[in-house]
């Protein structure tokens, strides 16, 4: 206890504590616990360092995060999954509104018509965007959306192969056999085409039968590469009675054809770069659609219908079809999710509302120079082929080095010293591409820094041996 | 009285104007597009977009007015007391806000090599450590993104643990209280275990010889909260602890509940072998109106082995990446783990300190035991079960339902018409007409007294104007909403464009039906 409160704590201060212990007619709070057995109690204080002032709490941290080289220190060309693109000072303002911030899941929608509303346009600009009936209003990020995507394919189907691509982010396929191994779905994986980094069909088409329940693909791959034959991949699959589940990347359909009308069936992305700041990969936002009303009723997770009063008289917004959701179906839910990434779900409404058609299009033309950009600058490499795949690419390409292993780990390391973030290493997922490493450009790389790079590179790689 | 904001706003897409724009990307330079060269083959034709992407046209300042229009049509902690149940909707503190709002977070790069993230890792390093002592576990694994993300990764190391000693097989059922949250069911049954429910005894607990029964070879394990989703302290938890350990199983503890027992009880000392935390609940991290949350997932020493990858090692000078995991389950989610939520959690328990949490806890439970008891007093409400309760409690309307035909959600409807947010409604299950309450510490004293007018009044309106109660709420944004109509196959409505997706299927009566009655269970009741 204490003469005064804790600044969180309004009721802190002994004085208050007394008067309210008086209301509930006991003596101490101790007596709240006296229930709990003595065995199960802590009898020590815990041992977490702490009850420091706002300021101190600050510059601890700050102090702490000093040692960070971010971004912005170095000149960078990761991505892989999680991108640096630059978020419009509108956006930030709109997440950081803590009427959206700070409430929860709007289970009293007549009080929460701001974030229902929000989440219904969010949801109808992705389905807009990617062509299919209907999106939901998040998971957790890119890799589980694709894990709930391929048991959705199975319980739609009633099939239990689900195959991916051999060109899948090692992660995404870890979080995948997690989502899909407890409940006997088996994995597959079919190859690419070594020449052209697309999908091997003939292979694809060898594994795909009518125990099929779906078959995932990327566009862009996970190399980068923009490949038409995915577009064949649908009817491959519906013709054997399995499903097409597409991955995508929220900013390329600014120019890229939405999976939707080349007949996926359910759509899945990682939806960071149109919504928050890389923060060190979390929180992402797992994007989700489907089409049709048979996949519709096994779509995880909250969706948002407009509707309107009772009395008719306004327009409004809920959360809809809740009979497929852990809080009323329990173990006959379609998924167990129930806290999701609705405040991103909101930032990337107001990301695509502030780029519009012509900025979401303008930005994907303008990585796409820049990808071709870079690729052009990096051809002179010596002793590298550049792309590692002869074809068209959009955000990141392949980097291959004809060299004794160890040399990506060695650029790498060199590439630091001088300030500068070279791509994520393929060495240890892909040996079949040899020494080789996975380079990705968005609108933040500048020419200039994209210059500075491909010298230092071409001047490291004369310098090896 | 309260009055909420209504705007009338109109749907984005009904302010696009031909022509408009909020925000223009940078473009490339005119060498970068000179050395591209032409991109009249730079996609392939089978993947090219036919015209520009359908969005609305939108001025940046008409962008910005509608979301903050939209924000004041929705209530919030900032605005006053969410005493929504098994939520802990406590206030966010600011600082929390500060702390990750710099370039030294937002743009660190996750494949980022070690060695220029060493304040990163050293901070959730830390944040290990802490989490461990907080719940008596020997490790965490800090990549859950949710509660329930936290106990499908509890399941699945259950899964490895069974599998390790050549059980799997047989070890098939989860066993949980027909009072646990949702959540615990659909985890296990998504990880493929059969759900065992044991029911509650009369004074709201496990009932202890219901479970000797269900627990046996084929026991995998038991989840389970404490206090309970009523509020109420499994006080046979070790009893529960050995039944459940005797038989083989494990036993995992949601922590949803775990804001009452802060500094006070640990899972660990309780015997349970896996826990995961709500980060949003527990340590203050903002609800993002449904996420981002994080659940982090701590286990005991034996269990280690088969945390997700990587967890994060100090070798007395550098922090790295640790793999050795013999038995790993993998990953959960991809990259690390929600960190913006994990580093403001770390900044609030700094904030605190073990006295500060202890506070918390105490706070929380006298809070909650002040507003049960002017309830109880005032001869309204009952309350089913046993009187001790700790962060939250459920109160049954039943007798007023029978005497007026108000039900709980109309209660919780006309609460919102005073300036409060209402109660988790029709949970738990075990409880008819329920309304669940939980008030965290950081309420005012004039809030919990103003939450108590707003329960007895609603209940004393319902007794002497039933239609008001009924037809509430009066002072939102909006109106009662027409849920049976949002769902029903006919109106569905999921997108701007498209009316009504299902708009041309045959609907028989009893599938109208059958959709009415479910949507019953959390919706108003029918027109």
């Amino acid at each position: 206890m204490a003469q005064t409160s804790h600044p969180f704590i309004p009721n802190s201060s002994d004085q208050l504590r007394n008067s309210m212990l008086r209301v509930i007619g006991i003596g101490s709070l101790d007596e709240l616990y006296s229930d709990i057995p003595l065995e199960v109690r802590l009898n020590r204080p815990l041992k977490v360092d702490g009850f420091a002032s706002e300021q101190e709490v600050r510059s601890s941290i700050e102090q702490l995060f000093k040692e960070n080289k971010s971004g912005s220190d170095y000149n960078s060309f990761l991505g892989a999954g999680i991108y640096n693109h630059y978020i419009p000072a509108a956006v930030k303002a709109i997440v950081s509104r803590t009427e959206f911030q700070t409430s929860y899941t709007p289970y009293q929608a007549e009080i929460s018509q701001g974030l229902l509303q929000s989440l219904f346009e969010f949801e109808s600009m992705i389905r807009d965007l990617t062509a299919v009936d209907a999106v939901n209003s998040s998971l957790y990020d890119g890799s589980t959306a694709l894990g709930e995507a391929a048991r959705m394919a199975v319980r739609a189907t009633g099939k239990y192969k689900v195959i991916v691509p051999r060109n899948l982010h090692p992660d995404k396929l870890s979080v995948l056999r997690n989502y899909t191994e407890p409940v006997g779905i088996r994995l597959e994986a079919f190859g690419y085409d070594e020449e052209t980094g697309g999908p091997d069909l003939n292979d694809l088409q060898s594994r795909l039968d009518r125990e099929t329940a779906a078959v995932y693909c990327e566009v862009p791959s996970f190399f980068g590469t923009l490949d038409a034959d995915v577009v064949r991949i649908p009817s491959l699959c519906h013709e054997k009675g399995a499903l097409s589940i597409i991955g995508f990347d929220p900013i390329s359909l600014g120019g890229l054809k939405p999976p939707g009308e080349y007949g996926a069936d359910i759509v899945v992305a990682e939806g960071q770069s149109i919504s928050s700041e890389m923060n060190f990969g979390g929180p992402g936002l797992g994007i989700i659609g489907c089409r049709g009303e048979n996949l519709l009723r096994q779509i995880p997770g909250r969706l948002i219908g407009m509707t309107t009063t009772i009395n008719g008289t306004d327009k409004a917004f809920s959360m809809v079809l809740q009979t497929r959701e852990q809080h009323i179906r329990r173990e006959r839910a379609t998924s167990n999710i129930c806290t999701n990434e609705a405040l991103l779900g909101i930032g990337a409404a107001a990301y695509l509302s502030l780029l519009g058609p012509k900025g979401l299009h303008d930005l994907f033309e303008s990585i796409l120079v820049k990808t071709r950009y870079a690729i052009k600058r990096l051809q002179e490499l010596p002793k590298a082929s550049v792309p590692r795949f002869e074809t068209q690419h959009y955000q990141e390409f392949v980097v291959a080095f004809k060299r004794a292993p160890g040399i990506t780990s060695k650029i790498n390391r060199r590439l630091l010293l001088a300030g500068m973030h070279g791509g994520k290493s393929l060495v240890g997922d892909f040996p079949e591409l040899g020494e080789s490493s996975l380079l990705c450009v968005t609108e933040i790389n500048t020419g200039e820094a994209i210059d500075r790079f491909s010298g230092l590179m071409t001047k490291l790689l004369r310098g090896s041996r | 009285m309260y009055h909420q904001a209504t705007w009338d706003e109109p749907l984005i897409i009904e302010k696009s104007q031909a022509g408009k724009r909020g925000h223009i990307p940078t473009g490339p330079s005119d060498i970068e597009r000179k050395i591209a060269g032409d991109l009249g083959s730079a996609v392939p034709m089978a993947l090219r977009r036919n015209g520009l992407p359908p969005l609305p046209e939108v001025s940046e300042p008409e962008v910005i007015r509608h979301f903050v229009r939209l924000s004041q049509e929705n209530y919030s902690p900032d605005l006053g007391i969410y005493p929504l149940g098994s939520c802990t909707m406590k206030y966010n503190p600011k600082s929390a806000e500060l702390a990750v709002s710099t370039h030294k977070l937002e743009k660190l790069h996750p494949e980022q090599d070690e060695s220029t993230v060493q304040g990163m890792l050293a901070m959730l390093f830390r944040l290990d450590k802490i989490l461990a002592e907080i719940t008596g576990m020997s490790r965490m694994s800090l990549q859950p993104a949710a509660g329930a993300h936290g106990e499908y990764l509890g399941c699945l190391i259950i899964r490895s643990y069974h599998r390790s000693r050549g059980e799997l097989e047989k070890r098939t059922e989860m066993i949980v209280p027909d009072s646990s949250h949702g959540t615990n069911p659909a985890s296990a049954a998504m990880a493929g275990f059969k759900v065992m429910v044991v029911p509650s005894n009369s004074e709201g607990m496990v009932d202890l010889e219901e479970l000797k029964k269900l627990a046996g070879p084929n026991t995998a394990g038991l989840m389970i909260t404490n206090p309970n989703t009523l509020g109420i302290f499994e006080k046979n938890i070790l009893e529960i602890a050995k039944v459940v350990h005797q038989a083989g199983g494990l036993l995992y503890y949601d922590g949803a509940n775990f804001n009452p027992l802060l500094g006070k009880v640990r899972p660990g000392d309780m015997g349970f072998d896996i826990v995961h935390l709500n980060l949003h609940k527990t340590f203050a991290t903002p609800h993002g109106g449904g996420g981002p949350g994080a659940g982090p997932v701590g286990v005991t020493k034996e269990l280690e082995r088969y945390l997700p990858i990587p967890l994060i090692g100090f070798d007395g000078k550098k922090y790295f990446y640790d793999y050795n995991v013999p038995d790993t389950v993998g990953k959960i989610r991809a990259f690390h783990g929600n960190i913006g939520i994990l580093v403001r959690a770390y900044a609030y328990i700094t904030s605190l300190g073990a006295e500060g949490l202890k506070t918390v806890a105490e706070t929380a439970v006298l809070n909650t035991n002040y507003i049960l008891s002017r309830i109880l007093a005032s001869g309204t409400y009952d309350l089913p079960f046993a009187r001790a309760r700790k962060h939250e409690f459920v109160l049954s309307a039943k007798k007023l339902y029978d005497s007026t035909g108000v039900r709980a959600m109309d209660l919780a409807k006309r609460m919102l018409d005073k300036g409060v947010h209402a109660p988790t409604t029709y949970f738990p299950q075990i409880v008819d007409e329920a309304l669940m309450v939980e008030v965290p510490e950081t309420e005012s004293l004039a809030d919990l007294d103003q939450l108590v007018e707003a329960l007895l009044g609603v209940y004393r309106e319902a007794q002497t104007n039933p239609e008001l109660v009924k037809d509430a709420p009066h002072y939102a944004s909006v109106r009662r909403i027409d849920d049976v109509k949002a769902s029903h196959p006919k109106t569905l409505t999921l997108h701007w464009n498209n009316p009504t997706l299902l708009e041309n299927r045959k609907v028989s009566n009893e599938e109208i039906s059958s959709q009415e009655s479910k949507s019953r269970l959390t919706s108003p009741p029918s027109r």
